[in-house]
């Protein structure tokens, strides 16, 4: 491998990372600061994808799709928290493991209903569609660049809100001790159900983004879940930095190891996990 | 509806039985009896349409026959395997035991195959398959009562060797999924393609069903082959075809794959997929009378577009048929209904084929180019193709 293929091996698993930690973000908030493990997480992403898809055809623009497919993310996160989610805050750990294996299944069937089996896929916008030649003979698409833009632009986003705005403030003080938050006034039941729908958000953002880059297809979620917990647990459960780092890190292991021992490439990212968890069981930032 | 059907079919002959005071001999029974079909296929899930596309496949070719088999009525039974190996054994054994069907067709999953398998090498039911490629089930672990009628994993890449040598592409990289379906691709390949005189420069792969593809177009650009040959499917293909394309390696280094490639996807993939070659044995542009009759047929009838797998179906049909007719209905005479079976040229809409000594199609591998959302055909790749059948001892 030389310098220059190196360097854009550097790029690949950069962006990859920075999609990884989009989706890890959502999954380690939630379960945070509600305590809830979420395994219908990588639905939201598959329905996200499925949105861009579906909204995409409707608006003749993925820009606008994604907009409006935030929008119903959010009202989506929202319902789905006040519905159920939030009925599951007390109870035991292996209740919202039912409860989110359920929901994964009948997410499936939903999206059978509403849009078929077909894989399906979603145009890059005219404006991006270019790539940049790097080598003589290969090139790099441009909407890649854009949607490691996207990622950081929201990396930071988060970061701003959580710690710098009021609403941030709540959300760690409820996460940090729930009932002193109570007592100070905090609508606790508000910011969790924010929260909720910020995290499905999150999700479905990254599915839409990536739905031009990875296709539409049935099952799409359960791929990124396992690695999205991978993340969670490499970066220390609930902790939005240690997903960061985690997610850029899967990306590295992934993307070299794929090229460099290809005989291994499946395990390379589990072995970094169980190498973590042994010096570090809680993972590199702990809460 | 069918066990309350059955109810009563079976109370009225026992009650017919006893007021004639006859009880009739078994095998007179079994003659008179409808024959009992039962399909295991997925109807749900990510192979739900494959599903559907067999069982329409196989009754039309039953319907042919005025939807009979040897001049003996049908009854059908069906099971949802929802491709989950987990449930094969038990999906097997509802149709087996609790349907007492005289034939089993399924699967298109090769995990739930091997569920399949286990069943039917116990109860020695006459197994079909319409689809799972598993080596296993026509090598070590062939049977007599076992038959397939859609290709070994490693079939349509065995025709791709030569094809690629013989565009001057000596230096290729492999890419796959590592699982099993990849590595019996890949075994056709290697033994073709060195055959041929060709060099694999690097086998390269990502767990099924890992999409991210970035690192290893790059290490492909890198390494500079003639040729990249694959083995991926479904929504994994249509993302491969986009990623290469996007890479802008299509421009410099030609993409050759299994058929699997192109099957279904081409919507997806767009203009991305142009230009690839792959093999297979059948194409929805196949330019016979035989493929167009049919076409034709199965457009009217389903109000659908057949494809491979369709076709793969009916052929499991046809060759039912034969043998059925054969032993004229009587399934029971399994040694004539299987050596009929053995020795069936089946005229399917592919071209005709018959079967090898472990129960594998011998085909042909037609070479395929994608050319505006079309698997078009371009030449028999390799006439022929056999699976090795290595290790196949019928007992």
């Amino acid at each position: 491998m030389d310098f220059a293929n190196f360097l854009i091996q550097l790029l690949n698993s950069l962006q990859y990372g920075l999609l990884l930690f989009m989706l890890a973000a959502g999954l380690t908030l939630i379960f945070g600061i509600m305590g809830v493990v979420n395994l219908a997480h990588g639905s939201f992403y598959m329905l996200g994808a499925y949105l861009a898809w579906a909204l995409t055809a409707q608006f003749n623009s993925l820009t606008l799709a994604i907009v409006v497919g935030c929008v119903l993310a959010l009202v989506f996160g929202w319902l789905l928290e006040w519905l159920l989610f939030r009925h599951f805050y007390k109870r035991d750990h292996l209740d919202q493991v039912l409860l989110t294996f359920g929901l994964i299944y009948i997410f499936e069937e939903l999206r059978s209903i509403l849009w078929g089996d077909d894989v399906h896929s979603v145009a890059v916008p005219e404006a991006v569609s270019q790539s940049i030649q790097l080598t003589e003979n290969l090139s790099y698409p441009v909407y890649r660049l854009v949607v490691s833009g996207v990622c950081i632009a929201l990396a930071l986003g988060l970061y701003g809100l959580i710690s710098k705005t009021r609403l941030g403030m709540k959300i760690r003080a409820g996460a940090f001790n729930r009932e002193m938050a109570e007592a100070l006034g905090i609508n606790i039941r508000l910011i969790h159900g924010v929260v909720f729908a910020l995290g499905v958000t999150l999700a479905a953002i990254a599915g839409m983004v990536a739905a031009p880059l990875s296709s539409v297809y049935p099952g799409m979620g359960s791929s990124v879940l396992i690695m999205c917990f991978v993340v969670v647990v490499i970066g220390g459960i609930g902790s939005v930095r240690g997903a960061l780092v985690a997610a850029l890190l899967v990306g590295l292991v992934d993307t070299f190891g794929k090229v460099l021992v290809p005989q291994i490439a499946g395990m390379a990212v589990y072995m970094l996990m169980a190498g973590v968890l042994l010096y570090k069981p809680e993972g590199l930032f702990k809460q | 509806m069918t066990t309350r059907r059955l109810v009563l079919t079976r109370s009225a002959a026992v009650i017919g039985a006893a007021s004639s005071g006859l009880l009739l001999p078994q095998i007179v029974r079994a003659q008179s009896d409808k024959v009992r079909v039962g399909f295991m296929l997925p109807y749900t899930g990510t192979f739900a349409q494959l599903g559907v596309a067999i069982e329409n496949g196989f009754r039309m070719a039953i319907n042919e026959q005025g939807g009979k088999l040897g001049g003996r009525e049908i009854e059908y039974f069906k099971v949802d395997d929802e491709s989950n190996p987990a449930k094969g054994i038990e999906n097997a054994n509802r149709l087996v035991q609790r349907d007492k069907v005289d034939v089993l067709v399924g699967t298109v999953h090769s995990g739930v195959q091997m569920g399949i398998h286990r069943v039917a090498r116990e109860s020695g039911v006459l197994n079909l398959i319409p689809n799972a490629g598993v080596h296993i089930a026509t090598r070590a672990q062939c049977a007599p009562n076992v038959f397939r009628t859609s290709f070994s994993n490693s079939q349509p890449t065995l025709a791709l060797g030569k094809a690629m040598v013989d565009r001057g592409h000596k230096k290729a990289v492999w890419i796959t999924w590592n699982y099993a379906a990849g590595d019996e691709a890949f075994e056709g390949f290697e033994q073709s393609y060195t055959a041929a005189g060709g060099t694999i420069v690097k086998k390269l792969g990502l767990p099924f069903p890992n999409v991210e593809f970035q690192a290893l177009l790059t290490e492909i650009a890198s390494l500079k082959p003639d040729a990249v040959a694959c083995f991926f499917a479904g929504g994994g293909a249509a993302k491969f075809l986009k990623d290469y394309a996007a890479a802008g390696l299509n421009k410099s280094i030609q993409l050759y794959g299994s058929g699997f490639l192109t099957e279904g996807v081409l919507e997806a993939a767009g203009d991305a997929a142009n230009g690839v070659l792959t093999t297979m044995h059948y194409s929805d542009s196949l330019d016979t009378p035989r493929n167009k009759q049919f076409r034709l047929e199965y457009a009217k009838t389903f109000k659908l577009q057949p494809d491979v797998y369709a076709v793969q179906g009916y052929d499991t049909g046809l060759l039912l048929v034969k043998g059925a007719n054969a032993v004229k209905g009587d399934l029971g005479n399994k040694k004539a209904l299987y050596a009929a079976m053995e020795g069936a040229t089946i005229d399917s809409p592919r071209g005709k084929w018959t079967m090898s000594k472990a129960h594998n199609p011998i085909q042909d591998m037609y070479l395929r180019k994608v050319e505006n959302k079309e698997n078009k055909v371009i030449g028999i790749a390799q006439k022929a193709v056999a699976d090795s059948g290595a290790g196949c001892r019928m007992g």
